[in-house]
């Protein structure tokens, strides 16, 4: 009862292209972004969310311009990320239409970046993307550049951080569980959930609807974000907004 | 018979969003800061994200505050949309005390932190709300005249609008047990707490019966 959980349309971007991988690595083709963007907005997709997987490695990409033409035909909030660097560079994304932008590997090499952008733009704009690995039991090691380059900061302790510096969302990818469709990373979930007052989106693993509810009840998850699951048609937006309420999770009814 | 709509543009946040938005609904969109197109314009749209005090110290800068409050006050449509719907107050606590447009009396404050049942609460509000009817509110001459009860809008904000006349509230959602001002009107004026342009067919809808009225 109460808050109404997200459900998220993820697309990871590399250049031109939509595309998949597993652990975020072996990187599939799968299409037009456009196409597929403009589907799950139809089908009812609270946000979209775009990760550009190489941004970080190669510098800008084509990012905006994939963002601005989705501005033309998609009409709820968009969250993009990858590259992100400079205050200058979130102006861009927002003058192209996106809402929201998601920072992984700047923020940790330049955690004042995290202040910049959330005083510029305000908190509510600034989500920080943390992609993370399990260690020992109950820890999770921050990877950036898209799970290729360790960090040494501990996933908890950084989300923590991250909200004091002024971002107001977290975005926690699990590297593990990510095109796995084993099911998402609860307990990093939980642990992130429960350090941070602000939303957090549980991202990496979806393969069937007890996923969903155990990210939400037992993970805590305020938005839950698919990828594969919706790019290989195993369900629409519709299935999932479905599953939700049959596990009685409180969802927009569209 | 074309749709014309002017969006004021005073340096805050993205417009391409809303004016595409109103262009998929058949408007004809101007996108303008200067202050005659603003003073000739039959409909505007005065959109907006970020600080009160920014926001408004954008409008003065133009030279937009009168041509805005003229164009309310001669009973032409406008629609406020987040910081705008907020700078339609006669004062906001955002930050410190600043004056807005002042053309529905009452304050702009923080949405509470706390639950009715007394724990803390995430503040931004952000997310998908159900639009509830204020108690004898009368949509159906507002944009909201096709929009139906419990239909979700996307809110994103950390202080709302309360009217001095409860009259002026049109909607309300619920955070925490609260009730947090959806939209207000008074007129042919409008001010959505929440982004139609971000609301998908709900808000759409609502646009377009902004820009037929």
């Amino acid at each position: 009862m109460g808050r109404q959980v997200r459900l998220i349309a993820r697309l990871d971007i590399k250049g031109p292209n939509l595309i998949k991988g597993v652990h975020l690595e072996g990187l599939r083709v799968i299409g037009d972004p456009q196409a597929f963007a403009k589907r799950y907005y139809e089908q009812g997709a609270d946000e979209l969310l775009y990760i550009d997987v190489v941004a970080s490695l190669y510098g800008r990409s084509k990012l905006t311009e994939i963002v601005r033409r989705a501005a033309h035909d998609v009409f709820v909030p968009m969250t993009v990320g990858g590259g992100i660097r400079t205050v200058q560079d979130v102006t861009d994304l927002l003058r192209a239409g996106a809402d929201k932008v998601a920072i992984n590997t700047a923020a940790v090499h330049r955690p004042e970046l995290i202040r910049e952008v959330a005083r510029r733009f305000g908190s509510q704009c600034m989500v920080l993307s943390i992609e993370a690995k399990r260690r020992e039991s109950g820890r999770w090691e921050v990877y950036t550049d898209c799970g290729r380059e360790r960090s040494g900061l501990d996933a908890v302790e950084w989300a923590r951080r991250g909200i004091e510096l002024g971002a107001g969302e977290v975005l926690i990818t699990s590297i593990d569980q990510e095109g796995t469709r084993k099911g998402f990373d609860v307990e990093l979930t939980r642990a992130i959930s429960e350090a941070v007052n602000v939303p957090v989106i549980a991202s990496g693993g979806y393969g069937e609807p007890a996923h969903l509810s155990a990210v939400v009840k037992e993970g805590r998850a305020d938005a839950v974000a698919f990828a594969d699951v919706l790019h290989y048609n195993r369900a629409s937006l519709a299935d999932l907004r479905a599953a939700a309420n049959a596990a009685e999770i409180t969802v927009r009814q569209v | 018979m074309t749709m014309q709509v002017t969006v004021v543009d005073y340096g805050m946040g993205n417009l391409y969003s809303v004016q595409r938005a109103l262009e998929s609904v058949g408007a004809e969109v101007t996108v303008s800061g200067d202050a005659a197109v603003v003073a000739g314009a039959s409909r505007l749209i005065l959109p907006g994200v970020g600080a009160f005090a920014d926001g408004m110290a954008g409008l003065r800068e133009r030279g937009l505050v009168e041509p805005i409050r003229r164009h309310a006050q001669s009973g032409r449509p406008l629609m406020g949309i987040c910081l705008g719907m907020q700078m339609l107050a006669g004062v906001s606590e955002e930050f410190g005390e600043h004056a807005g447009l002042d053309l529905i009396a009452g304050r702009v404050v923080a949405v509470p932190a706390v639950t009715t049942e007394g724990s803390a609460q995430k503040i931004p509000n952000i997310g998908w709300r159900n639009l509830a009817p204020a108690e004898n509110a009368d949509w159906s001459r507002t944009a909201l005249a096709t929009t139906r009860a419990g239909e979700s809008v996307y809110l994103v904000h950390s202080f709302h609008f309360v009217p001095t006349d409860a009259r002026h509230v049109l909607a309300h959602c619920e955070y925490g047990g609260h009730r947090v001002t959806a939209a207000v009107g008074g007129g042919r004026m409008i001010g959505c707490q929440f982004h139609p342009e971000k609301s998908g067919a709900v808000g759409l809808q609502i646009l377009s019966r902004f820009v037929q009225d």
